[in-house]
């Protein structure tokens, strides 16, 4: 048995994400080699032989790889799949792009949101929004598998020493073109690898009242997230969004702030270790989850709270 | 151009679902279902290029139960022309009819119906798998334009913006290709009360996977499914004192 984790990574450095997976495959069992597909992405190779318990890394280093379209990944991994009993991916925008093209190809049923290992065919996956958790048993020979980081302790990453090996690409399928990219810039954490998140929801009421969450979340050290309402009223860009269909996170404190507590924003923040909602509507749901609920105009308790931090 | 719109009946988004406990599967009997909200938008975005003259014809295909006809003429009362129901009795959200099966049954349909292009939603909300579009497009080989919040048509090409973790990506793909729809690519529309008449005269026809050679024999087996931790929540505190008080020396967290 030998496990394929495909890493992901910014081609200079490996995204934390990758020891999350990297510990779920330790789970599987067997011999786990990572793959790096990129453009100039010996950086990140590097740093993914050093993580504690790999045994080679597999680089493909190609100029059509510096997006890493679904087109052109697919078939590389496709083309490595013979050596291994299970591919395993982050449950990431990346990972969910390009990991159920693999596994059609293979003709194998993907297990999307892996939370749990119990062995080698048998995994945990939340379903209905995280409302039920299926545990699912696969029969195909071959698996592949997203495995949602949040679920699992990152594994080490200083005392590995794998060798590089270089695979060749497939070459360009041509089918599609990487056009542009607008990515938010910011010095905070990353939202799925935070100890604290500070989320917003309508109740700030516009994008620059937002402000206050910014200048909470910097007191704290947090990565700043939203609500699909927020999002979807223009307070804030796309990748803000905690939920169902967004990000989940599982930090340490979770502080919402004007949000109601929709099933679908739980679905992504239940996992938290902590919750605070501050909200000025005592029946919102958010407070079912919240360890500590605070009922107030958010516009007095949160520049409060800001303060006195 | 013709578009072929995959539809899913399945759990309205605002029910709050039970485990059986048995522990099963999910309890959806008596149970508002609805079509998948990814797939209302898909079928909009369809209807919208096709009032643009990008589209001439709007295809709807559901696999389901005999139910799921009631999905498709939704999706006519918004703007499909036509209908395709492949019914089965299996069920379609857990421990039934998977992801693989369901793309191995639009490929057929895809054969026959020869569509210039596919939007189609990016998960159910249901079994939340987001696979089947992905799939599809590895099956037909063609290009695939994931999690989209815009998409434009032009020259023969799909220029679509995707929705990916550090923010937005906007890539160039050939046609034919598979758009799966984000959140935030339209607002469905409500569907007029013409329309929904004009819906029930539509064609619909009604097939068995058997006619298109699809195996439904589920590759994964559901051990159980349960309820999730519940969490202890309600705990509340009079002001901001008590609370940054409660997070040092309680939660420990800051």
């Amino acid at each position: 048995m030998s496990v394929l984790v495909i890493a992901e990574h910014d081609h200079q450095s490996i995204k934390p994400v990758t020891l999350n997976v990297v510990a779920a495959a330790k789970k599987i069992g067997g011999d786990i080699h990572v793959m790096v597909a990129g453009t100039n992405c010996s950086g990140a190779a590097e740093q993914a032989a050093k993580i504690s318990g790999v045994s080679k890394i597999l680089k493909c280093d190609a100029p059509e790889l510096s997006h890493r379209l679904a087109e052109n990944m697919a078939p590389l991994i496709e083309s490595l799949a013979s050596s291994y009993s299970h591919i395993v991916f982050p449950a990431t925008t990346f990972g969910k792009n390009v990991s159920p093209r693999v596994a059609a190809l293979l003709d194998t049923q993907q297990i999307s949101d892996v939370i749990a290992v119990h062995d080698a065919d048998t995994f945990d996956r939340p379903v209905y929004a995280g409302n039920a958790i299926a545990t699912v048993k696969s029969s195909d020979g071959k698996k592949v598998l997203t495995v949602r980081g949040t679920a699992f302790d990152p594994i080490a990453n200083d005392d590995g020493n794998a060798p590089i090996e270089d695979v060749a690409s497939k070459g360009d399928s041509g089918l599609s073109k990487f056009v542009k990219q607008e990515l938010s810039e910011s010095d905070r954490p990353e939202l799925t690898a935070a100890r604290v998140v500070v989320s917003g929801g309508r109740g700030l009421g516009s994008g620059e009242n937002f402000a206050l969450i910014d200048a909470l979340a910097d007191k704290l050290g947090a990565a700043v997230g939203a609500s699909r309402a927020a999002v979807d009223a223009g307070y804030v860009p796309n990748d803000y969004q905690v939920g169902q269909t967004g990000k989940v996170v599982a930090p340490d404190l979770y502080i919402a702030v004007g949000i109601s507590g929709a099933i679908q924003h739980l679905a992504g923040m239940k996992g938290a270790k902590k919750i605070v909602a501050i909200n000025k509507d005592p029946e919102a749901p958010i407070f079912q989850v919240a360890d500590y609920g605070l009922v107030a105009d958010l516009f007095e308790a949160v520049p409060e709270l800001t303060n006195k931090l | 151009m013709k578009v072929l719109v995959p539809v899913k009946r399945a759990v309205d988004y605002n029910v709050k679902i039970r485990v059986k406990s048995d522990g099963t599967g999910v309890e959806l009997n008596n149970v508002k279902m609805s079509m998948n909200p990814f797939d209302e938008i898909a079928i909009e975005e369809a209807t919208k290029l096709k009032e643009a003259g990008k589209v001439t014809e709007i295809v709807a295909v559901s696999i389901g139960p005999s139910q799921a006809q009631e999905t498709i003429r939704t999706a006519m009362a918004i703007g499909a022309d036509r209908g395709i129901l492949v019914e089965t009795s299996a069920p379609t959200d857990i421990g039934g009819v998977e992801p693989l099966a369901i793309a191995k049954t639009l490929k057929a349909i895809v054969e026959k119906e020869k569509p210039d292009f596919i939007i189609m939603g990016k998960q159910s909300i249901d079994d939340d798998s987001n696979q089947t579009g992905q799939m599809l497009a590895a099956m037909l080989g063609w290009a695939q334009g994931t999690f989209a919040s815009k998409l434009e048509l032009t020259d023969g090409k799909a220029i679509v913006t995707r929705e990916i973790d550090g923010g937005l990506e906007t890539i160039e793909l050939k046609m034919p290709a598979i758009i799966t729809t984000d959140l935030r690519l339209n607002e469905p529309r409500y569907a007029s009360l013409p329309n929904i008449m004009k819906a029930k005269k539509k064609e619909l026809e009604v097939i068995k996977p058997e006619d298109l050679g699809v195996d439904y024999t589920p590759r994964l087996s559901v051990v159980k499914v349960a309820e999730p931790p519940q969490r202890i929540g309600g705990g509340k505190v009079a002001d901001v004192d008590e609370l940054i008080d409660k997070l040092k020396n309680e939660a420990k967290v800051i």
